[in-house]
């Protein structure tokens, strides 16, 4: 009999369902493998190697990572308010303005360990100026996130390419990047880290944002499951009547998470800027922004599965970099594919396999209750 | 004087020349948003179009072939679309960006494992391509004063795509408010319980919307790899598709409109090639970045509400459940 309402477990809804539907984005993304003559067991042999094989392999990996725990957090943040904030790239982007303004003016003048604060908080201001536009148009006239936040994105990068080529460019240079700040402007790798474990991170750019990354889970986390404010936003994203009828205002809390989403995107910056680069240069953001959503989905908006999925998407990368020496057929580009994928399946095709597996687990419900018939009495239907 | 007035030709020109993918992108989306089914994978459907045609004109030497190509892979995303957010009611914008990213990924991944120059396809040969064609009259025309240089220098001798796309415009408005499919169309963009209770499949009639919706950004990315251009280059729609969602925002959803959005935002592009380093009269040098910038700041501007108003197709982006 079916039950159009019956509920999975909650172990297969946010373990099973979500593991399946990964599976099977890996999966077509190694038909893709396929098409290009390579063999997709090998290659992902070569990608976990290349990625988690070495120290400076890891090192990459969390470098990466960094990146994308930052934009998944944008994400999940907005998703858990019913908002898709797209514009996690172009408010990491235009957050480097935070950042490289904190390294270029002060770099020379104080220790990272005060410049580093500073550009947190820089990072987050300008990210989250960048959301406001949207943010408020969405809250104030109904028009829809989706579409202001990819016009911020292109806006965004107008604005970067002009700033770059223009008044931020390094003088007596041709590249539009800024120049390498100060001593104070960069922020301490993380190779003590990896040596506790007796690894050698080489030149791999890991650093100290690497910790901040997951601090901002864990406020991410308290702030949506342990405040007012994060119950605000959830009941907003649940059902938007209910909190229009609890007295919670739409307005403020629309405007509210968006802010927070784009300071966390904003933070983003500060990794491949003060972190690694020491300077900022054109396309920074190298789409992490947009990884974030996959992310984000894959994470289902929670800072740990977040993280889990960032880490993952870290070994995608720094894998990818690696296949691509010995599997010339097989590029970087393997990642934006496997990225849609798990967008696809994980995301807008996330119920795909629920009515089979719901059918399949009352299946089992009903085998157990046959071998077991000496305690229904009244259960039986 | 002579300058001006062949720099503005000039600009013209390449107007027509930028807004048809443009054209085609909005009109494509159009179908499908009127429908309810928010499309900002408008983008890798083109993407994905261009590729195919430049790689099958290149293999076939025939343009229609690539055409053709282009058609039914950018129709085959169209249904993937269809799949998640028809028959799965999965998130509409989050199947968009899917078939985006795929389309972006697997373009050079295909093309670098197929031709092995670096994502891109092989220079399409003249003949495999669509050249512009002389339209009847042109040359006899060509000495009458004022029309003659305009009809034969300007309308004819264009590719045959660009006036596929600009007869597509009153052919939509035709079809989108004087057949039954239109208004069908129209009706379940606005609200699908009543076309349900008319009888009338709500599923097979916004399928029905994102086949148009394919079929036109196939169009669209064939024009952009074997009529403006000859071959596929990585990232070859570079936000085109981006900027037709914002023509139609900008359009409020009407075809004739989105022609001139289409033409606006293709008139901007143009004038920004051309005016790279050639400082205005007044105004002095705009950046180049401010007009690429524009088309988006413009709609920006138009939902901020300070240009009209722009409201969406009312049940857009959101899945029907015909049971509850």
């Amino acid at each position: 009999m079916s039950q159009p309402f019956a509920k999975l477990p909650a172990w297969a809804d946010y373990g099973l369902l979500p593991l399946i539907n990964v599976i099977v984005a890996f999966f077509v993304a190694g038909l893709v493998v396929l098409l290009v003559g390579e063999s997709p067991i090998d290659a992902a042999v070569l990608m976990v190697k290349g990625a988690l094989g070495s120290g400076d392999g890891i090192g990459y990996t969390l470098y990466y990572a960094t990146n994308f725990i930052f934009t998944g957090l944008c994400v999940a943040v907005a998703f858990h308010c019913g908002l898709f904030n797209i514009g996690g790239e172009g408010q990491a982007y235009v957050g480097g303005l935070g950042v490289a303004l904190v390294g270029l003016g002060l770099g020379s003048v104080l220790p990272w360990w005060l410049t580093f604060p500073l550009a947190i908080i820089a990072s987050a201001i300008v990210g989250a100026l960048w959301a406001f536009i949207p943010a408020w148009l969405q809250a104030k006239r109904g028009s829809h996130v989706v579409i202001t936040t990819i016009m911020f994105n292109f806006i965004g990068a107008s604005l970067m390419v002009y700033l770059l080529v223009g008044i931020l460019k390094a003088p007596g240079t041709q590249a539009p990047e800024t120049r390498v700040f100060g001593p104070g402007g960069q922020l301490p790798d993380l190779g003590w880290l990896l040596g506790m474990f007796g690894l050698n991170m080489r030149s791999a750019p890991l650093n100290i944002s690497f910790l901040l990354a997951l601090v901002a889970a864990f406020v991410v986390w308290l702030l949506i499951w342990r405040t007012k404010l994060g119950y605000e936003i959830r009941t907003m994203g649940h059902s938007p009547k209910a909190a229009r009828y609890a007295g919670i205002s739409e307005v403020r809390i629309t405007i509210v998470t968006m802010l927070i989403s784009g300071a966390l995107a904003g933070m983003a910056a500060i990794n491949p800027i003060m972190g690694a680069q020491h300077r900022m240069q054109l396309e920074f953001v190298a789409g992490a922004g947009f990884v974030g959503i996959a992310v984000a989905l894959m994470g289902r908006s929670h800072p740990v599965g977040i993280v889990l999925a960032a880490i993952l998407f870290g070994v995608l990368y720094q894998g990818g970099a690696e296949i691509a020496f010995d599997m010339p057929n097989i590029s970087r580009d393997m990642i934006v594919i496997i990225q849609g994928l798990v967008i696809l399946f994980a995301g807008a095709l996330e119920h795909m396999f629920r009515p089979s597996l719901l059918r399949l687990f009352q299946r089992l419900a009903r085998t157990k209750q046959q071998a077991t018939p000496a305690v229904a009495t009244g259960g039986g239907q | 004087m002579m300058d001006f007035l062949i720099a503005t030709a000039q600009v013209l020109d390449a107007t027509v020349r930028l807004s048809v993918p443009l054209l085609l992108a909005c009109l494509a989306g159009l179908y499908s948003e009127r429908a309810g089914i928010f499309d900002i994978g408008l983008e890798g459907k083109m993407l994905a179009g261009a590729f195919a045609a430049a790689a099958t004109a290149a293999y076939t030497g025939s343009a229609y072939i690539g055409l053709l190509a282009a058609v039914l892979v950018s129709v085959a995303l169209g249904l993937v679309h269809g799949f998640a957010s028809i028959t799965h009611r999965g998130n509409q914008i989050v199947s968009g960006m899917a078939i985006n990213f795929i389309a972006a990924g697997t373009t050079v991944m295909l093309g670098q494992a197929w031709f092995k120059q670096g994502g891109r396809t092989p220079p399409i040969a003249d003949a495999a391509r669509f050249n512009a064609i002389d339209l009847p009259g042109a040359e006899a025309l060509r000495d009458i004063p004022v029309i003659g240089p305009f009809y034969s220098g300007f309308i004819s001798g264009r590719p045959l795509l660009v006036y596929v796309a600009f007869l597509l415009v009153p052919f939509t408005w035709w079809v989108l408010y004087r057949t039954r499919f239109g208004l069908r169309l129209r009706a379940v963009g606005e609200n699908p319980a009543a076309v349900d209770t008319a009888g009338i499949s709500v599923p097979w009639l916004r399928y029905r919307a994102v086949i148009c919706c394919g079929l036109l950004c196939g169009i669209a990315g064939a024009y952009l790899s074997t009529a403006d251009g000859a071959g596929f280059g990585r990232d070859m729609t570079a936000g085109k598709g981006y900027i037709a969602l914002a023509a139609l925002i900008f359009a409020k959803w009407r075809p004739v409109q989105a022609m001139f959005a289409c033409l606006l935002f293709g008139f901007l592009d143009a004038f920004a090639i051309r005016n790279q380093g050639h400082p205005l009269p007044l105004i002095g040098e705009v950046p180049v970045q401010l007009m690429q910038a524009l088309p988006y700041i413009l709609t920006i501007v138009l939902l901020a509400g300070f240009i009209g108003k722009a409201i969406p197709p009312k049940a857009g982006g959101v899945a029907y459940v015909k049971e509850r």
